[in-house]
């Protein structure tokens, strides 16, 4: 911890903090009924996709999932752009045609949300062989759910990362449950990170809810990956606090399972710690506490005030040229 | 002009491409030091060695995802299936990835991948005799193209590797072997273009693939009975080019669409119900399809023989649709 740089902690406890305040507001703007379709929140798991992604810059990439919200904030992507995309806005990422499961942002090697599950394991590895045979050192962070562990395409992904020692780190999100499904139900595997013997890459379990744990796997992982070492396995365990997707009843998880969690929020930890150190001050802390609120804030006027993709829009982008 | 196989005609076209391009590479099972299950690559890994020829996994689906991540990262991939069959496994990346990046993401992303694939006949048996261009036809961003000749075999595939969108393209299995007229010097055939592969007056017959070559042998026989057939190759499915069809058919106002798949939901019943759209009033008889046996494929030959349409299928469909000429 003490070794990370003052700028880098305040960076990743503003990122976790906006991560946070954007998905309690989603949470809140959905029970209004003011956004459509599936949202599913990253609060609890904001730990990974910012120890992670503190490493990498616009050059590297990241593939991501359903809950992708958390990844692009980490790596970057403006979240007024998001927040447009969710209520399907022309100024969101995505022109508003991708909605919370699909987006991506180009000029933030953000290669997209995606709405199915154990999807970006194949493309993480074409955005690795990019940078391998154009000789760059970008890496790419493959964010995947422990439901995801079990799919095939992600076995295929890894086998094919290792035989070609493709730049790529797989990061697996185990937050206990895949959908409803417990991990202990789904996974015949002690720890999802012990099959990294399988591919004969490093297989690394932290604790999801520590940044700073995150940030030093990571760290490694993608310092192996840019040394043209191959891909590392990190599985970071967490808990979601949200249910699966908004409306979720949670029937299938214990109030004694919740309050462990809670106790070992990814946020209050973080600031216990630096405080502890006297790293940054409660000041410090409060300031970006009430930045990342006024921003969400705004990006939801943004958002709101922005207008719907015109009806002939829904005809544009399917090809570059036609015929 | 010289005579190239269907498969060299393939090659030349890959190498080309690569020469010209060095973004371009090739990936699949077997494609490298082996030359490809259909021998299409072969001499390839030699020549551009293992860093543009890359011999992967058998591992459908992180194939076409890893060519599409890579297409997404800037460079050209030409990825080969070795057969369509096997495309099921990757059917997930290719129409919830594949064709969906450029849309989805709001125009942010192309993916301009290209999946070579086989498909084809042969006792081989149910899973490894099955077209499947259809499911791939139906879906928007995606192109497919079923070349029937060398000559568009050939064109074709350069202008895939060019093309800025994604590309799956679809090589008959009896037509590797096939021969026909290449110019040396370069052409590319446009994608989405048909074309008049045998020009005629009284009855159009709507055909690609080798189902082309079916459907020529019986216009020569036709020809004998004074029944002069036109024939138009579709050489591209989607986007289909349904004009040149719909002007075949207002100067000949007869049809026989000939595939060698399945007739249900069919390339045959687009084709039919946009000449209904656009043509109703030019035909002087109902419009008649040629195709597969609604089965899975059999192994035995004679069985097999009877599922696939043959020339016999064709010259009583067009004797059934000029017999009520008016």
């Amino acid at each position: 911890m003490a070794e990370i740089s003052r700028d880098t902690l305040l960076w990743i406890y503003e990122r976790m903090r906006l991560i946070r305040c954007f998905e309690d507001k989603v949470a809140e703007l959905f029970a209004q009924g003011l956004l459509p379709g599936f949202v599913h929140l990253y609060a609890g798991e904001e730990a990974i996709a910012v120890g992670v992604c503190a490493h990498l810059t616009d050059r590297d990439y990241i593939t991501s999932t359903h809950r992708g919200h958390g990844h692009c904030i980490a790596k970057g992507v403006d979240i007024n752009a998001m927040m447009a995309e969710l209520f399907g806005k022309a100024t969101g990422a995505c022109k508003g045609k991708g909605g919370s499961m699909h987006i991506a942002d180009v000029s933030k090697g953000m290669l997209g949300a995606n709405g199915i599950v154990g999807g970006g394991g194949p493309l993480a590895c074409g955005s690795g062989l990019t940078a391998k045979v154009t000789g760059s050192d970008s890496v790419t962070a493959c964010f995947f759910g422990d439901g995801a562990a079990e799919q095939g395409t992600m076995h295929e992904a890894m086998n094919l990362a290792a035989i070609w020692k493709l730049p790529v780190i797989f990061v697996c999100e185990n937050n206990l449950y895949a959908e409803s499904t417990p991990w202990f139900y789904h996974c015949a595997a002690r720890d999802i990170a012990d099959r990294g013997v399988a591919y004969n890459m490093p297989g690394i379990l932290v604790d999801g809810t520590d940044v700073f744990a995150v940030y030093e796997a990571a760290g490694e992982a993608i310092a192996r990956a840019r040394r043209g070492e191959g891909p590392t396995l990190i599985e970071a365990r967490a808990f979601r606090y949200y249910g699966h997707f908004q409306g979720d009843p949670l029937t299938y998880r214990t109030p004694e399972e919740e309050e462990e969690y809670r106790r070992r929020d990814p946020l209050d930890q973080f600031r216990r710690r630096v405080l502890e150190r006297n790293l940054l001050t409660a000041d410090e802390l409060d300031a970006i506490d009430a930045r990342a609120r006024e921003a969400v804030e705004a990006a939801v006027r943004f958002a709101q005030a922005s207008p719907y993709p015109a009806p002939e829009e829904c005809l544009t982008d399917v090809y570059v040229k036609y015929p | 002009m010289p005579e190239l196989t269907f498969r060299e005609a393939l090659r030349q076209a890959l190498r080309e491409e690569m020469l010209r391009d060095e973004r371009v590479f090739l990936m699949g099972e077997d494609i490298g030091a082996y030359g490809g299950s259909y021998a299409v690559t072969r001499g390839l890994l030699e020549e551009f060695g293992e860093k543009r020829v890359k011999d992967t996994p058998i591992a459908e689906a992180a194939i076409v995802g890893l060519a599409t991540g890579a297409a997404m990262g800037g460079l050209k991939p030409v990825a080969e299936l070795m057969t369509i069959n096997f495309s099921l496994l990757a059917a997930d990346q290719i129409i919830n990835h594949l064709a969906k990046i450029y849309y989805m993401f709001g125009g942010q992303f192309t993916a301009p991948a290209v999946i070579r694939t086989a498909a084809g006949w042969g006792q081989l048996g149910a899973t490894h005799s099955q077209f499947l261009e259809v499911i791939y036809s139906h879906v928007p961003g995606l192109k497919v193209v079923m070349p029937s000749t060398p000559y568009d075999a050939k064109g074709l595939l350069k202008a895939a590797i060019r093309d800025p969108d994604p590309v799956l393209f679809i090589e008959h299995t009896l037509l590797y072997g096939i021969r026909g007229e290449v110019p040396d010097e370069e052409y590319l055939v446009p994608i989405g273009l048909a074309d008049v592969k045998r020009p005629g007056r009284d009855v159009t017959i709507v055909a690609y693939a080798r189902m082309v070559h079916v459907a020529m042998n019986a216009a020569r026989e036709l020809e004998a009975e004074g029944v002069d057939c036109e024939i138009v190759d579709l050489r591209t499915l989607r986007p289909l080019d349904i004009e040149t069809v719909v002007e075949s058919v207002k100067k000949t106002n007869h049809v026989v669409i000939v595939e060698e798949d399945w007739k249900s939901f069919g390339v045959g019943a687009e084709v039919a119900a946009r000449i209904a759209e656009q043509a109703f009033d030019y035909l002087d008889a109902p419009v008649v399809r040629v195709g597969m046996l609604e089965v899975p494929m059999p192994y035995n030959r004679n069985l097999e023989r009877h599922v696939v349409p043959d020339e016999a299928d064709v010259l009583a469909a067009v004797r059934s649709v000029v017999g009520s000429r008016v």
